[in-house]
Parts: structure tokens; sequence; C-alpha cells
């Protein structure tokens, strides 16, 4: 594509979170591009970082996180027109009146599991709580009352109207009879039902964009299966693009088009998914790619495995951060000098200093 | 194989869920406020009253429906005393009115003495004692300290107070002790054994909790013989109180063993063997303690005010046992509000015990966190 | 691999149409209103030094079917015999049925059969330390005498990549990787033959996955151990398996060596579930079939083959008729009307 459909460009985002035991660097200068009508996978282990990134995309950092540095460029453009405006989202007010039409609106998100969340506790703050409302299904409130409730905060729709535009959304999802789905409630929808009726949510307001964070973790290969198809219909449909964040390898080989790897809030290495996977540079997106067994494979033999551990987020390695457990560690030079973002070829970019001159 | 985490290696001591506990539970001021507030208090109301109020419980003045003395330093020549005093209180009938009333004279002036001699006593029931927080030393009868006032029979009001808090505070604690016992042992059961127990413990709590507390206290407080003796029925109450309760906190108890049954750690302990008296004591009851603990504490100032409720009513304790309810319950007349409001300082003390229990119980809910994921 | 030997050889436990149906309760009285047929008429079996994976979509009775054969759920009927040693003696063996025995002789049994669970956080006791957790079995079963054990334990944790510092601090203290070890090393601490598997891998990341999947292999060489791996992950089950069974809504409708099943598939949900792996290889153009609707629901099963709602070579007899399970191939059972004459996808 070309640069003029860009859509979001994040730049150099930091987050951090200041706690007890010292400050984590959830986010730790990520800079990428997503463009209109295309998906982009961000990979890595859990607590690397890629929920507080797309959080901070729609300005949803959770307490006591902050952004302290870095920005997000929105590529606003009203429907139908070519005009577009720039919006640094990192500098609006999370509770503002701009990022809620954005969010949820503009800008749709998926979370893990949508029922996950449901214990009772009131003690969250006012944005966070929007959060919840906005993007995961609440106990006790009839599925379709939710759809229509956000359709109705970002479409100029009558009730009726919305009604009918959330029924068709299940249907296109693929929810059986969403007539009478639509009135019954989530605690009586299956684990794949509700994370569709999530998705049905995200779509039914037409989003430029969709952040889809692990959006099939929990559920079954043959679920698994139709949400992405269902996600890939309706991006070639809406010429919506996607942020696809998972840490299973073979989903995002299929639905991105290029891809970022993290490690520790930072990104390591962004290629086309294609070089990601024939021709990884980054010790680390090699080594995540030989642990996954693959189907197919002669059984017996032993997995290429990581060694170690996640180091402690409060007590980072020197240098690079992957050091402890890279098996191509050079002893003076990795635990001594942090590697810079570099680019390789094209536009594959890559942080390790197998490809500097030091 | 992996290597150890640095993370792991740089901590010395490990952190047990109780010691994590506390440490959040040192951080709400409030609740350590609300603590400190209910330890001072129990000392002093139910271990030691008799040492804290100046007079016998049943010590009778001839000051009757006096008004509370003034603790002063200045005299009435405007010299500055280290050491407080009170007037000594002089008779005055009003004529018209026809009411005894007192009145202070700023003649006779009585030091206040700390850890004097008083009437005598014994400390724990067991040691025999007579040395008061403070008082007069002067013989002189006339020479008191009631700074609270008195009621109509004479009797200062303060140390009323202060023996009634006894059986208050005492009433609260050990009904929801038994409270506790009752709920988590049927509540436990009723989870953990299910089928027939189950349904008939779950029947009879839904029954309890169908009827409103007050009235089914009322009427199960009527039914004490009028000829009982004041302790048997002061027990009785208590029985009748923990009774009326158990309900809500065998529920909770049930739900959560039964969800606590269905964890893997408990599936574990079983499938290694585990027979019911370890899962009980080992795995479950433990995961039900913080929560049984919040509720319990929060739960302590409504026993105690439904004895003061009985008590006000006139179902509950009787005299001569004294209660802070069987002290409302005499204040609580029109004539009293009117002529001896002074009667009326049982209430402030009722409101700080409650609202000390509040805090404390609020901060161990922050802490032990029951609802949390560990 | 070993060839397979003939079936009868060296079978470790043998499990013959055994069931558990959850009774549904309503009303006041709480009335039997239903079952939920989590396991229905489940027959396989598991040879010594073995890996036999389960997998299957959620639902359909995978933990039911582990749990039941400990007896952490009460069997509604069938058999299931292990050959123990413990019950024999002196160096014997003899094969008996667990599902009849009482709570003391399945005390026994306990030692040769353990458990590892799905959920790092869930199975291991909050309130107990690492080393209180790895002892409850030895305690449980009147075997721990303090420095011995304590030098077992130690020795464990070692094996499992741990430390013997480690032994007094809490699970909090640990990640998901790290508590699944101490899961592993409590299941082997009373040394048993059996141990199952209850997807042990399934919350974990993938560099930590393969890590644990490795362990358990080394374990398993080590100490001659048979896994029964449940899993849903089919890449997984065919990595650590040594024979695959298929589950299907409390059903089990194919079991096969691994390989053999992976390249040739008898029956069709085994080709559909196969087939929506995703492949970690963008240049792979899939044509994945795409299996309609949900997994059918255990309390009111379709009828005759429950998978022909979903199924897309269904024929008039898979609506009205159950398949039998059968030995279509040696060592090669299906239960599909059409098993002969489909001709089904494999990877
Ligand atoms: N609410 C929070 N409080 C403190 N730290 C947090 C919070 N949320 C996330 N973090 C930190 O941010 C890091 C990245 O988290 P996240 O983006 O959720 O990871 P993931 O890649 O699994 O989505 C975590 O390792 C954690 O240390
Ligand atoms: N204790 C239980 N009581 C009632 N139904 C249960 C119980 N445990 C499991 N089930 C039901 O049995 C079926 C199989 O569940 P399960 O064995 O957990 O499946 P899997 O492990 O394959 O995901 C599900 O429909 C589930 O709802
Ligand atoms: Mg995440
Ligand atoms: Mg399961």
């Amino acid at each position: 594509m070309t640069a003029n459909e860009l859509l979001v460009q994040i730049q150099n985002l930091r987050v951090e979170f200041d706690v007890r035991a010292g400050i984590v660097k959830a986010v730790d200068g990520v800079t990428f591009d997503i463009y209109r009508g295309q998906t982009l996978g961000v990979i890595g282990e859990s607590g690397c970082g890629k929920s507080i990134t797309a959080r901070a995309i729609l300005q949803m950092v959770p307490k006591p996180g902050k952004i302290t540095a870095g920005q997000v460029l929105y590529h606003r453009r009203a429907k139908g027109s070519t005009q577009t405006d720039v919006i640094n989202i990192s500098k609006l007010d999370p509770d503002g009146q701009l990022i809620r039409e954005i969010r949820g609106g503009e800008i749709g998100m998926i979370f893990q599991e949508p029922m996950s969340s449901l214990t009772p506790v009131y003690n969250a703050g006012s944005h966070i709580n929007e959060a919840v409302s906005l993007h995961r299904l609440m106990p006790l409130r009839k599925v379709g009352d939710q759809m229509a409730e956000t359709i109705r905060a970002h479409r100029k729709v009558t009730k009726e109207e919305s009604r009918q535009i959330a029924i068709e959304m299940l249907r296109r999802v693929g929810i059986p009879k969403p007539e009478q789905r639509v009135d019954s409630y989530p605690h009586q929808l299956s684990g794949g039902q509700r994370q569709r009726v999530m998705i049905a949510i995200a779509l039914s307001c037409q989003p430029v964009m969709l952040i889809a964070d692990e959006p099939t973790t929990a559920l079954d290969v043959s679920i698994e299966a139709q949400i992405l198809d269902i996600m890939r219909e309706m991006q070639r449909n809406e010429n919506m693009a996607i942020m696809f964040i998972t840490h299973n390898l073979g989903v995002i080989a299929e639905m991105a088009k290029e891809i970022v790897v993290m490690y520790m809030g930072k990104q390591v290495e962004r290629a086309s998914t294609v070089d990601i996977f024939y021709d990884p540079k980054h010790p680390y997106t090699r080594a995540l790619l030989q642990s996954i067994p693959k189907v197919g494979r002669k059984t017996g033999t032993r997995l290429a495995s990581i060694e170690g551990m996640v180091p402690d987020p409060f007590n980072l390695p020197t240098g690079c951060v992957f050091h402890p457990r890279c098996p191509s560690f050079m002893p003076g030079k990795c635990d001594k000098i942090a590697p810079t973002w570099k680019q390789l070829v094209g536009d594959h970019w890559v942080s390790c200093l197998l490809y500097e001159e030091v | 194989m992996a290597k150890p985490s640095p993370e792991l290696k740089k901590k010395p001591i490990s952190q047990s869920y109780w010691s994590l506990v506390w440490w959040r539970f040192k951080k709400n001021k409030l609740a350590i406020v609300g603590g400190i507030l209910l330890i001072v208090m129990y000392f002093s109301f139910v271990a030691v009253p008799e040492f804290i109020s100046p007079y016998d419980l049943e010590r009778r003045s001839e000051y009757t429906e006096a008004r509370p003395q003034t603790i002063r330093f200045v005299d009435q020549n405007g010299k500055f005393h280290l050491r407080p005093f009170v007037y000594g209180l002089e008779r005055k009938v009003d004529p018209v009115a026809r009411r005894r009333s007192y009145v202070e004279n700023p003649d006779r002036v009585y030091e206040i003495y700390f850890f004097t001699k008083g009437d005598p006593y014994k400390l724990f029931g067991l040691i025999p004692a007579d040395i008061h927080l403070f008082g007069t030393k002067s013989d002189d009868p006339a020479a008191s300290v009631f700074i609270m006032g008195t009621d109509s029979l004479g009797r200062d009001y303060f140390s009323r107070i202060m023996y009634g808090g006894r059986l208050s505070l005492m009433i609260g604690l050990i009904g929801q002790f038994l409270t506790l016992l009752l709920g988590s042992v049927l509540g436990a059961i009723s989870g953990y054994y299910g089928g027939r127990v189950d349904i008939i413990i779950q029947r009879v709590t839904e029954f309890l909790a169908a009827f409103p507390d007050i009235p089914l206290f009322m009427a199960l407080a009527a039914a004490i013989p009028a000829y009982w003796s004041p302790i048997l029925v002061y027990f009785m109450l208590t029985v009748i109180l923990a009774f009326v309760r158990w309900g809500g906190l065998a529920r909770q108890v049930r739900g959560l063993i039964l969800s606590l049954r269905e964890r893997e750690f408990v599936l574990a302990a079983k499938s290694f063997g585990a027979d019911d008296s370890r899962l009980m004591f080992r795995h479950l009851l433990p995961g039900t303690m913080s929560h049984v603990i919040v509720i319990a504490t929060l739960s302590i100032p409504g026993m105690i005010l439904a004895e003061t409720a009985l008590s006000w009513l006139g179902l509950g304790l009787r005299a001569p046992l004294t209660s802070w309810g069987v002290l409302l319950q005499e204040s609580m007349t029109v004539y009293a509000i009117r002529f001896a409001p002074w009667l009326l300082w049982t209430i402030p003390f009722l409101l700080i015990v409650i609202l000390a229990y509040n805090m404390l119980g609020d901060g161990l809910r922050d802490a032990l966190d029951p609802y949390g994921a560990r | 691999m070993a060839a397979p030997n003939t079936r009868t050889d060296n079978i470790l436990l043998d499990v013959k149409g055994l069931k558990k149906y959850f009774p549904i309760q309503k009303g006041f009285l709480r009335r039997v209103v239903g079952y939920v047929k989590a396991v229905d008429d489940v027959t396989f079996f598991v040879r010594e030094g073995e890996t036999l994976g389960l997998v299957g979509e959620s639902g359909c009775g995978k933990t039911t079917a582990g749990r039941t054969i400990i007896r952490l759920y009460e069997p509604t009927g069938g058999q299931v015999f292990f050959k123990s040693r413990l019950m024999a003696g002196g160096g014997e063996e003899k094969l008996i049925n667990l599902a009849g025995l009482d709570r003391g002789q399945m005390k026994l049994i306990r030692r040769e059969i353990a458990m590892i669970f799905q959920d790092p956080i869930n199975s291991l006791n909050p309130r107990m330390t690492v080393g209180d957790i790895i002892a409850e079995p030895m305690v449980i079963h009147g075997q721990y005498r303090k420095d011995e054990s304590e030098a077992i334990i130690i020795n464990l944790l070692q094996r499992v990549g741990l430390r013997p510092d480690h032994l007094r601090r809490y699970p909090h203290e640990f990640s998901g990787g790290q508590r699944q070890r101490i899961g592993i090393a409590r299941a082997l601490s009373l040394n048993p033959r059996l141990v199952i598997c209850d997807e042990p891998v399934s919350a974990l990341d993938v560099s930590i996955q393969a890590q644990t999947l490795n362990l358990l292999q080394d374990l398993q060489r080590d100490f001659n151990l048979a896994y029964i791996f449940v899993a849903h992950d089919l890449s997984v089950v065919q990595h650590i398996s040594n024979r695959v069974a298929v589950m299907y809504v409390g059903k089990i409708v194919e079991m096969a060596d691994a390989e053999e099943l992976y390249l040739y598939p008898l029956h069709p949900y085994t080709e559909a579930l196969m087939s929506a792996v995703p492949k970690a290889d963008p240049k792979y153009k899939s044509d994945r079939i795409i299996m309609q609707g949900d997994v059918a629901d255990p309390s009111n099963p379709p009828s005759g083959c429950y998978f022909h709602p979903r199924c897309r070579y269904a024929v008039d007899i898979c609506s009205k008729q159950a398949p039998e399970f059968r030995e279509l191939k040696p060592d090669h059972f299906v239960a599909c009307h059409l098993a002969q004459d489909l001709k089904l996808r494999g990877i």
C-alpha cells in the first residue's frame, strides 16, 4: 500500500508502570505503522507488552500506567471523503469526547475472553469502567441490548434500527438463530459464541481499524477457524485494518501481512510475514519459531526450547535484554551494549548486535 | 534445564499469605486507628472497667440526676491550677417546677487525683484492689466527681457506661463467635457433602433469611422466662442472636466451599488420596478464612446493636444487669431527654465502637482481598 | 517409536465402556431432570511407558474422562482395568478393576496413578509452601520422614529444573511455567507408573511450553512413565503422543498410532479438526474444512452419530444409527459408518 493509506503511526512509544517494587517499562520504545485494509501482527510471550501497546493506542492504559514518551498518530478520515486529519491520540484527554468517538466507534477492540472479568468488583476508575462496558460483555444484560447500546453510541440510528443491525451482525458472525440469540444473556452462550458476539459488537460500528488482542487464545481450533474467517471476510468487505495480537505463530502466519516481534517491552524484529517465517534475523524470533511443535512433523523428537525464563522486569539484564537466553550470545558485547533499531533490507528491521558493527 | 531466575535469587525472605496481608493492612491508616481504638476500648470496657470507672456500678450517692461536673483548671479567681478539679454540688429546689437540681458551688473545690483509692473491687474477678484511674482524695462523702452526671438513683453515669460496655461488647464478640462456629460448620458441611443435608441446611437458612431480624429476635427473646436468672438470660440472648444470624455466614461459607471444592488444588489433593478431614482443614477452610474474618468483623456491630435494641425494647437484658441497651432504655424517655440529656452519653460510645469495627473491617477486607485472585 | 505389539501386550490401563453422567437438577427439591453425558461409553487402553494423547474440542469430556479413571468422579458405568503392582505385592502385577474398589483399596492405587492439572495457578494451594505441596502425597500416604523426604523433595525439585531453596516459597512467587514444574514434581513424588496430564501446557507460553514438553519426555524416559496426555492442541498432542484418541461429545470417535492418524485419518471429525489447525507457514494455502456450529450439547445430543449435524459427508444412516467403535485396520479404531468408503485428507 502507498503512504497515503497510512492509518495509525506509533512512534517511539513508551509506557511505564510505577509500582511498589519499582518501575516496569511495559512498552519501551515501540515504532510501527498500520495501513488501511491491512493486518499487522504482534507476537511475543505473555508480559512482553502487547496488550499495553494496544491499549495505549486507544488511551486506555490501566492505572498506574503512564505513557511517558512517544506518540500515536491517527490519520482520521470522514466517511466517503479523501481529506485526512492527523490526530495525536496520545495528547488527547483519556475521558474526552473525541477519544470516546474513536474508541469503539472508529477503532474497535476485542479482548481475549469476553467473560473473564465478570467478578463484581466495582472499584475501577471511570475510564476502565467505560472500557469494560465498551468492550466486554456484562452479565445479567441481554446480548442484544448491549449491542444496541454500543451501536447507538456511535451511529445515528433509532432503537429499532440498532436492534436490526445487531441481529444482522450476529447473523454475519455465524451465530445460529440470531433473532432469538439477541435476547439471550451472556452466560447462556458458549465461549466461542461470546467471542463472536464481541466481534459482532466491534464490527457493528464499521470501524476503520480493529484491535484484536488474542481474540482466539481461549478457543478451540474449530471455533478459531470460524472467527478468523469472519475477520478476514469483514476486512475484505470494509477495507478495515487489523492489529492482530497473539502468541500463536500459526494464527499470525495466516492472518498478518507484516509482523512485529516483541520481547520485554521492546520490539526486536519487524518484517513481512514471509520474511519473519522464512528468513528470521533475530535469535529470539528464530528460537520462537523452532520451539513450536508442528503438525505432521515426525514425533518423538525434542523441541528446541528457549532456555531460562523471562527476566524480572525490575531487574532487567544489561545490554541486550535477551542476552541471558540467547543462543548467539557474544560475551563482552551483548551484555554491555544495547542494540539499536536498524533497517536491514527493504522493510526488514531488527534490533540485534549480530547485525551491528561494534 | 531452566536457569534459576534472577528475581528469586534477590529476595531474601519469602512472603507467606499472612505476611502479605499484614503488609497491606499496615498501609491502611484508618484500619489501624480502628484496630487500636477497639483494643483500647475492649481493654478498658471488658477487662478493667472497675479500674477506669471512679465508682462502683451500684454505688448510689445522694445526688440524683445531677448534671455532669465540669473538669476545671482555672478557678473563680482566674488562677490556673496544674491539677484538675471540680466544684462541689449543691442541691437547689426550683419552687415553681418543683424540681430538685444540683448546681456547682465554686467555693467547694475538689481536686482530682489519678490512681486514687476508692470503692474496693476485684480486678479480673480475682485480685482484690481499690485503686481507680481517677477520683477525689477528700474523705468528705460529698466530694464526688461525676463527669457524665448521675442517673435517677444517684449512680455515677460514667461508671455505668463503663460497666455496661462490658456486657454489650462481650455479647457482640461471643455472639459473633457462636455465629461463626455455627455458620462455618454448617456452611462447610452443607457445601462439602451436598445432598440431603445441604438441602435441609439451605432451606433453614432461607427460612431465617425470610424473617426480618428484629421481630424474630423479639419473638424469641419474649419467650425467655422472666424468672430466669440474669446470667441465664444473658446467655440465652447470646444464643438467640447467634441463632438468628448464622444463616448468612453459612451461605457464604457454603458458596466458598463449593467453588473451592472444584479448584484444582483440592482435586489434586483428592487425587492423591487425601481424606475428608485433610481436605477440609488443610485446603478448604483455610481458603474461606479471609472471607469469614471480614464478614465476622463487619457484623459484630450488628450484634451489638441487636442487643441494644432488644434491651431497649425491654426484651433483652434487664436490671440489675447493666448493658448499653439497658442504660438506653432507662434514658429514652421524654422526661430524661428534656431534663437529663447527659443520660444519652451512651450513644457516642456505641457509635465509636461501631465506627471502629467498620474501619477495621474495611481495612481487613482490602488487606485480605477475599475477592482477589490469590 | 516401538512397533505396536499385539493388542493385549503390555497393557497398563484398559478402559472399557466408561460412562460418567452428571445429573441436571432443578427446582426446590432438586429433582433430576436429565443427565449431561460427559463421558459416554468410552473404550481405550494405554500401554506401559507410552503416551496416549486425548484430543477434542473443549466440553467433549476429556477432563471428565481423566478424572473418572482415578475416581475423582464416581463412574456411572464401565470398567477401568489397571495393572497394579502394589495390589499384587511381591513384584507381581495384577489386573484389577478400579471402578469396583473401595476407598481404602483405591488409596493404594493412587500411588501408582498421578495427575497433572491444567491451571498452573489453581492447581497449587496458595497457602502452602512448595515443599509442603510436593510433600503432600507422601504425607497422605504416611511415607513422610522429615529428613529422607526432604532429600527426596529436593531431588525432585532439581529434576524438574527448580532450586532447593525454592522449597520454602509460596506458589504466587513463581511464573506459570515454574508452577507447572511444581505440579509435575508433586505428581512424581510417589513414583507413579501412569500420569494423567490434563492439558499441562495449554496455559503456558510457547517457549515455556516447549521446555515443559521436553521435561515431560525426559521424565517419561527416566522413570518409564505412561502418560494420558489430554490437550486440545493437535500439534502438541501429535508431538508427544505415541497413540492418539480423538473424542467428540463424550465418545471416542477414532484411536490410532499418532502418525497413522495424522496421515490417514478415518473419521471426518479428525479430518476437520486437523485442517482447522493454523499452520505456522505463511505460504501454506489453507483450504480448511470449516465445521459449522458448535460442539453438540452432551445433555441433549443429536440422534445417531453425534457428529452428523456438522459432518460434510453425512448420509441418511448417520442420523439414525450410532456407529460402532471398531478396529478397521490393525490398531486403528474408528466409529463412523462411512469409514471404509471415505478418502480423507491427512496432513
Ligand atoms: N495494571 C498493571 N500494573 C502493573 N504492571 C502492569 C499492569 N498491567 C501490565 N503491567 C506490566 O506490563 C507488562 C506488559 O503487560 P501486557 O501488555 O499485558 O503483556 P502481554 O504481552 O501479555 O499482553 C507486564 O509484564 C506487567 O509487568
Ligand atoms: N462437575 C460437573 N457437573 C456437571 N457437568 C459437568 C461437570 N464437569 C463437566 N461437566 C460437563 O461435562 C462436559 C464435559 O466437560 P469436560 O470433561 O470438562 O470437557 P473437556 O475437558 O473436554 O473440555 C461439559 O459439557 C461440561 O459442561
Ligand atoms: Mg495480553
Ligand atoms: Mg478440560
